[in-house]
């Protein structure tokens, strides 16, 4: 990994008092003869590296570190501008965070802007600013595909509520790569005059939570929620709207009755006790759109509770077993909305999944069910129409998950049985008995995880293999 | 009235400007057609501040209602009505509301207010401090037509176009002049980009200064066109008396119509209108 450093800042600053002689006839007659002035904290990139701005690539996540470099070939202004290669599909993707090492006060700008161009007409997958390790993103910012074509154009990305920004070090941030087969990837694109500006017409706010939804929850005492869909939508000088979306630290959260549930500032619901409330926000004075109604019954029902003895039991997660394995049940897939919690009610632990597209539970150490023939789990679902499909993998002898990425389905020495949990009851337990069959007839001594798919939300509890 | 004083400072200001402007002409020479003759415009002759809670003066304020003929002659979407739901003042200001909703076979209503027979005047300075509403298909105009309109149709009778703008260019304030020769798409007219703010997100003074030889347009402090008999492509027609038209029409030619993300309801928020004379010219 590679930081790039300059200080010739003297030269920028003569260079930029040249241009604004220079380009004094653009400007309409009847114009205020008046310069913008931006505290020079606002600077990201303007011909190199700002005021203590680093690189930093997201190298853990796969990201080249290599992609990036400093062109003073293709410039929009100056001598200098940021350039990022974008990798072909399959090769990883431009990502990375600049950060500087000081502190800066942003509150009195209204947007970062910057001129883009690439090699090809493209989408940036994610941009904004905002990335801290420090503060846990606290202040991220993120628009999502970001079109830019094979011109130097403007971009505004806005600032949600600038008073927020008084102390920040993610000045600028990028995700984009190939992400499937006949995506735009194998392309450059450059970035250039990088910085927080005031621009004075950025309006018209129109935050929203829940992507501007009401929608509505059953809910029991314990149950977890997080506000999502947290977006903000300015007008900008051209007229269109430009959204972006944004941590939550920058809503002021409400619930309409703290005794059925709470909201703290990350925007994590808390259920405590019987009844119905509604979770609202606002942003900077204007109230968002969308909304949680969620209707709670008080104490949920415990599962079933089960009746074989331990002997012949191998346990992933119940209560009346001792495990045979501790299991991790936040992977963390990449691409994966899942939010999982383990809820704690006065009949013992249950686990809770909402928003789900996919996740699993993946065994510390693998199960040798070869002399058992079921598995056990007990789903309970709040919405009518809910269907899981799980997906029971023995990972084989080398002990690691072998997956096909474009297809999901197991390689190597993996095998799996998929079943679809389905005719699910809202507001009640339903048991599954699984036979241990299909691929796992022959093999599954090794059974190291379970996949999760769809639901979106429900809850697992008594999950064991056994045997009749 | 201390009003006077306070209209000659942004004068003065002006011709400040004007005068570091020509300097910039003189170097670069970006452009020339803005000079201009500034006439002092002081006898308040028709001052409505909108003080009175409900509808506005009906000694001053007539209605124009329905969706005339064509749209108003450019395919506007909206019904005028005079209901409080679309002209209303409230707290010192005069709102005008773009609804979208059923009504008298249109999609939206709003409203459109006229000082025909009401008030009428040759040359002076009129203005109006108005925030204007946004989004595409949103178009506002404070605007005046020739008072012989009914004998002298448009556009023989003139037009001035103190303030349009289209919603979906909330920096672009656009200033007219239609006339016999120089209509609709072939009028006189210059845009103001607003620099670093907006025409929704405060109040802003359109106004023009009509003497015998020329039509000065500003915005705020700033003077940004000035129309003569030379600049027109036809015959001078403003030499006669003209009345006031506010209103804030969906859709049309102009503007195109409004799409998913066009918010209504729209308002056009008016804090005043003013007209001063002065006593040599008229």
């Amino acid at each position: 990994m590679k930081n790039i450093k300059y200080t010739n800042f003297r030269f920028i600053l003569l260079f930029s008092l040249g241009s604004i002689v220079i380009s004094s006839c653009e400007r309409e007659l009847s114009d205020d003869v008046e310069f913008a002035v931006f505290p020079s904290d606002g600077d990201v990139f303007i011909d190199t590296f700002s005021s203590g701005l680093d690189y930093f690539p997201f190298v853990d996540a796969g990201a080249d570190p290599e992609a990036f470099s400093v062109d003073t070939e293709e410039t929009y202004a100056g001598d200098a501008s940021m350039r990022f290669d974008v990798p072909a599909f399959g090769n990883g993707f431009v990502g990375a965070t600049f950060n500087t090492t000081a502190n800066r006060d942003l509150s009195g700008f209204d947007a970062l802007t910057f001129y883009a161009k690439a090699s090809k007409a493209a989408n940036i997958n994610s941009i904004g600013y905002g990335i801290s390790g420090q503060t846990n993103n606290k202040f991220q910012v993120t628009a999502l595909d970001l079109a830019v074509s094979t011109r130097w154009e403007k971009y505004t990305i806005p600032i949600p509520d600038a008073s927020k920004l008084i102390e920040e070090t993610g000045l600028f941030w990028l995700a984009e790569g190939a992400s499937f087969e006949g995506d735009e990837g194998g392309y450059i694109l450059w970035f250039d005059e990088i910085k927080f500006e005031k621009l004075g017409t950025v309006a018209q706010p129109q935050p929203a939570i829940f992507w501007g939804e009401d929608i509505a929850e059953q809910a029991f005492i314990g149950s977890t929620l997080t506000v999502s869909g947290l977006a903000q939508t300015f007008n900008l000088a051209d007229g269109t709207n430009q959204t972006v979306f944004t941590a939550p630290s920058y809503f002021t959260f409400e619930s309409s009755d703290n005794g059925v549930a709470t909201v703290n500032e990350l925007g994590q619901v808390t259920v405590l006790g019987a009844g119905t409330t509604t979770i609202s926000a606002i942003l900077a004075g204007v109230r968002a759109k969308g909304s949680l109604e969620i209707t709670s019954n008080g104490v949920l029902q415990a599962a079933p509770t089960p009746t074989r003895p331990q002997t012949s039991i191998e346990s992933i997660f119940s209560d009346a077993y001792q495990n045979s394995t501790e299991s991790n049940f936040s992977p963390g897939f990449g691409g994966s909305t899942t939010e999982t919690a383990i809820i704690t009610t006065s009949d013992g632990e249950v686990v809770s999944y909402a928003n789900n597209n996919f996740t699993g539970i993946i065994f510390d150490n693998t199960v040798d069910a070869s002399g058992l023939t079921f598995m056990h789990i007990d789903v309970y679902v709040q919405q009518a129409g809910t269907e899981i499909g799980l997906q029971i993998r023995d990972i084989g002898a080398n002990q690691t998950i072998d997956t096909d990425v474009n297809t999901g389905l197991p390689i190597g020495d993996d095998k799996d049985l998929r079943v679809d949990l389905t005719g699910l009851t809202v507001g009640q337990w339903t048991s599954f008995d699984i036979p241990l069959d299909g691929d796992l007839t022959a093999q599954r001594n090794n059974l190291g995880a379970l996949i999760l798919v769809g639901g979106p939300n429900f809850l697992l509890d008594n999950i064991y293999f056994y045997s009749e | 009235m201390n009003m006077k004083y306070n209209h000659l400072k942004p004068i003065s200001m002006v011709l400040f400007k004007y005068a570091l402007m020509l300097s910039i002409i003189a170097l670069l020479g970006c452009e020339t057609d803005d000079q201009q003759t500034v006439a002092r415009f002081t006898e308040l002759t028709l001052s409505e501040e909108f003080d009175t809670d409900g509808q506005p003066n009906a000694s001053i304020w007539g209605y124009e209602i329905g969706t005339g003929e064509n749209g108003w002659g450019n395919q506007e979407l909206q019904y005028y009505t005079d209901r409080p739901e679309n002209v209303n003042v409230q707290n010192g200001v005069l709102l005008i509301t773009a609804r979208e909703e059923s009504f008298e076979g249109s999609s939206y209503t709003s409203a459109r207010l006229v000082t025909k027979d009401k008030f009428e005047q040759r040359y002076g300075r009129f203005e109006a401090r108005i925030r204007l509403p946004y989004g595409q298909g949103i178009w506002p105009a404070f605007w005046m037509l020739g008072a012989d309109i009914d004998e002298n149709p448009w556009p023989g009778a003139g037009e001035i176009d103190i303030m349009e703008y289209r919603g979906q260019n909330p920096t672009l304030l656009i200033g007219s002049v239609h006339g016999p020769g120089y209509s609709g798409g072939e009028a006189i007219s210059k845009e103001y980009n607003l620099v670093n703010d907006r025409f929704d997100t405060g109040f802003h003074i359109f106004g023009i200064e009509w003497a015998p030889e020329y039509v000065n347009f500003y915005v705020d402090d700033v003077l940004y066109n000035q129309i003569t008999p030379e600049d027109v492509t036809g015959t001078w027609v403003f030499n006669k008396p003209f009345y006031i038209l506010m209103n804030l029409a969906v859709g049309g030619t102009f503007v195109g119509s409004p799409n998913e993300e066009t918010e209504f309801p729209q308002t056009m928020l008016v804090d005043y209108v003013r007209v001063y004379k002065e006593l040599k010219i008229n």
